[in-house]
């Protein structure tokens, strides 16, 4: 039996049930306006549709790549070099391996460089941003913002390449790099946003009434930009990957034989222009899923927008 | 000091906005309020009415404790205010709670209504239930209960600042300031704010620290007015007396340029004093009286020294020349130099 919340003396009853249904009933309302406004944007979609299938692919690249067996070490010098054609999508490059398949394959090292180093960079980057802001103008805030300031003038292909001379090249240790090199946009962003919430007056409403920092920072201020962190992660996966191809490209990121996009790239370029595909179709691979992420963080500003308008 | 709920005591605040000089660096200082002493009964209404850059919403920013001041002395009751908000105890942030002007910076856009008035229970109250006591709070400033669900973008300005007032007595205050809360609304919603605002202090026996620069306002709300210039006090008096007998050459600029529309209003107001220039920047206050400026009895004395407050009549003060003895005037120059500061212990 639903408890009955009746306020003394005045006409308003309302049970816990009706407030909860009330409260879900909203969500739903809101959820489905904002489903609306995104579906209605045809550039949000194709790039939200790329990048669901960009993922399904790289999630069962075992069952849906033709020759799943071609992403390991493998060599059919009988089939080397081949130009697409209906039993090789893509062809095959220099040792006899399908360019569909180590592509497949690829997707997932894109992406698992993207979320693992978004993973470690977002929650950093955007608490150390917090903090930042919050306490502007104190010793906390020229700390973390010269910190910040020396990581940003460090060029990353060549940490990445110090960290590979002393390290050895490879995936891991790329990703290292990159993380290295990416959490302090996030500390920027985040401090301009939350230096700019500091001021609003439901911050000295909260702090006056009595409210624990935790509460303001993570209740309060950080509420008021999950749209643009949003949006700069879904543009970051793009960025991410092609920083991770670059790596690739000029050997710091995935060996050979594994199927890194930016590795195949490299190692297709020799054949150029004769064996145009063994570098030109993961050289579209990368274009896709950057592409993908790239439209759908425009879809989510243009979400957002309209949704603070 | 006993029916006191607050007492100001030469409350300066000063705000460092830069400095100028390479080799002697000297700070650049606004002395948004500069030596303010005023007390509030409890119960009362305390109009503090000022031009804007008069200091007065300062004024409510260190009583909230969202600034420390610089100088003087602040108490609630007998509990020390001088240190800003992160220094004080709960107990006393439950006691005085603020009305900002702007509800649509002082609510959270992505905070319900709910939890933007669960805030200051969960604080404050936490045995009640809380549920409980949002609706109780809807009722009490008349919003309809399914507006807990509701997020401020989707109130109107006046419904904003209704919930902002009662986030405000969510705490159960004795002291609330208003700093201008009905200046960013409609004309057609600030009596109704206003209107609430009344009833609810007779329900809780609130004492208010009204802040505004709209002295038509205070004749209908304020018990005492004080009126603020350049960040110090020029004249404070009961209401009434106040706006029959207004004293100070500035308070009675401010009177003769209010707005009216009937002949009866017209002779209600003082001697026409025709307004001048514009209020001087408080980074380079004038020296002697801040007024002397724009003051049409402006005498040799006011370009050199600061007048004092002086007892015009039964609970009525002013701060200007043309009330002190020449003789006297000497006197208290000479002794005018800086006593003892009352420090925070």
């Amino acid at each position: 039996m639903a408890q009955q919340v009746n306020v003394e003396g005045f006409a308003s009853t309302m049970t816990r049930q009706q407030v909860r249904e009330l409260q879900r009933k909203n969500r739903r309302e809101n959820l489905g306006r904002a489903w609306y406004k995104f579906s209605r944007n045809p550039l949000s979609t194709i790039g939200g549709t790329t990048v669901v299938v960009v993922v399904l692919l790289a999630i069962f690249a075992p069952f849906v790549a033709p020759y799943p067996e071609h992403a390991k070490p493998f060599t059919d010098f009988a089939n080397a070099s081949r130009p697409p054609s209906w039993e090789y999508p893509f062809g095959t490059d220099e040792i006899g391996r399908d360019i569909l398949s180590r592509v497949i394959f690829g997707f997932r090292f894109s992406l698992s460089m993207g979320i693992v180093v978004l993973v470690i960079v977002v929650p950093v980057g955007v608490l150390l941003g917090l903090i930042a802001g919050y306490y502007q103008g104190t010793w906390i805030d020229t700390t973390v913002m010269r910190i910040t300031d020396i990581f940003l003038a460090v060029p990353p292909l060549i940490l990445a390449l110090a960290i590979a001379s002393v390290l050895e090249p490879n995936l891991f240790h790329s990703m290292i790099a990159i993380t290295l090199m990416w959490w302090p946009w996030y500390t920027r962003l985040v401090y301009g946003l939350a230096s700019a919430q500091r001021n609003e007056f439901y911050v000295a409403s909260a702090e006056t009434t009595g409210a624990g920092t935790p509460h303001i920072l993570f209740r309060e201020i950080l509420p008021n930009m999950v749209s643009p962190i949003f949006t700069k992660i879904s543009l970051d996966m793009g960025w991410v990957i092609i920083i991770g191809s670059m790596l690739s490209f000029v050997g710091l990121g995935v060996q050979p034989p594994r199927p890194g996009l930016g590795t195949m790239v490299a190692s297709g370029a020799k054949y150029l222009p004769d064996q145009w595909w063994i570098a030109i179709f993961p050289a579209l691979g990368i274009v896709v899923v950057v592409l993908g992420f790239n439209l759908l963080g425009d879809g989510l500003r243009d979400l957002f927008a309209a949704e603070e308008a | 000091m006993t029916d006191h709920i607050l007492s100001v005591r030469d409350l300066k605040k000063h705000f460092v906005i830069g400095h100028e000089g390479t080799v002697n660096r000297k700070p650049i200082t606004v002395k948004a309020v500069d030596g303010i002493s005023f007390n509030l009964h409890a119960g009362e209404t305390f109009g503090l009415v000022g031009e804007s850059g008069s200091g007065k919403s300062t004024v409510a920013y260190i009583t909230v404790g969202m600034y420390q001041p610089t100088e003087g002395a602040i108490y609630f009751r007998d509990q020390d205010l001088f240190a800003d908000s992160k220094g004080r105890p709960l107990a006393l942030k439950k006691e005085i709670q603020i009305v900002f002007q702007d509800p649509g910076s002082s609510l959270n856009p992505r905070r319900s209504i709910k939890q933007i008035l669960e805030l200051p229970l969960r604080i404050h109250q936490p045995d009640k239930d809380r549920l409980t006591e949002v609706l109780r709070l809807l009722e009490m400033v008349d919003l309809p209960p399914d507006y807990m669900h509701k997020y401020p973008q989707s109130l109107s300005g006046g419904e904003k600042q209704i919930v902002a007032i009662a986030r405000a007595l969510a705490t159960d205050p004795s002291l609330v300031i208003l700093d201008e809360p009905t200046s960013a609304l409609d004309v057609s919603v600030q009596g109704k704010v206003i209107n609430l605002l009344i009833r609810l202090q007779r329900e809780f026996n609130l004492t208010f620290l009204f802040i505004t620069h709209d002295l038509s306002l205070m004749r209908n709300v304020a018990s005492r007015v004080a009126i603020m210039y350049l960040g110090k006090i020029c004249e404070v008096a009961e209401a009434a007396e106040f706006f029959q007998n207004p004293q100070h050459p500035y308070t009675q600029m401010l009177l003769s340029s209010i707005p009216v529309v009937s002949e009866e209003e017209e002779a209600a107001k003082p001697e026409k004093i025709i307004s001048t220039g514009e209020i001087p920047s408080p980074v380079n206050i004038p020296q002697g009286c801040s007024f002397h400026t724009r003051c049409p009895y402006a005498m040799d004395i006011c370009k050199r020294v600061d007048p004092v407050m002086v007892e015009t009549g039964a609970g009525h003060v002013a701060r200007c020349h043309l009330f002190e003895q020449p003789e006297e005037n000497l006197t208290q120059v000479l002794e005018a130099e800086p006593g003892p500061i009352p420090q925070s212990p």
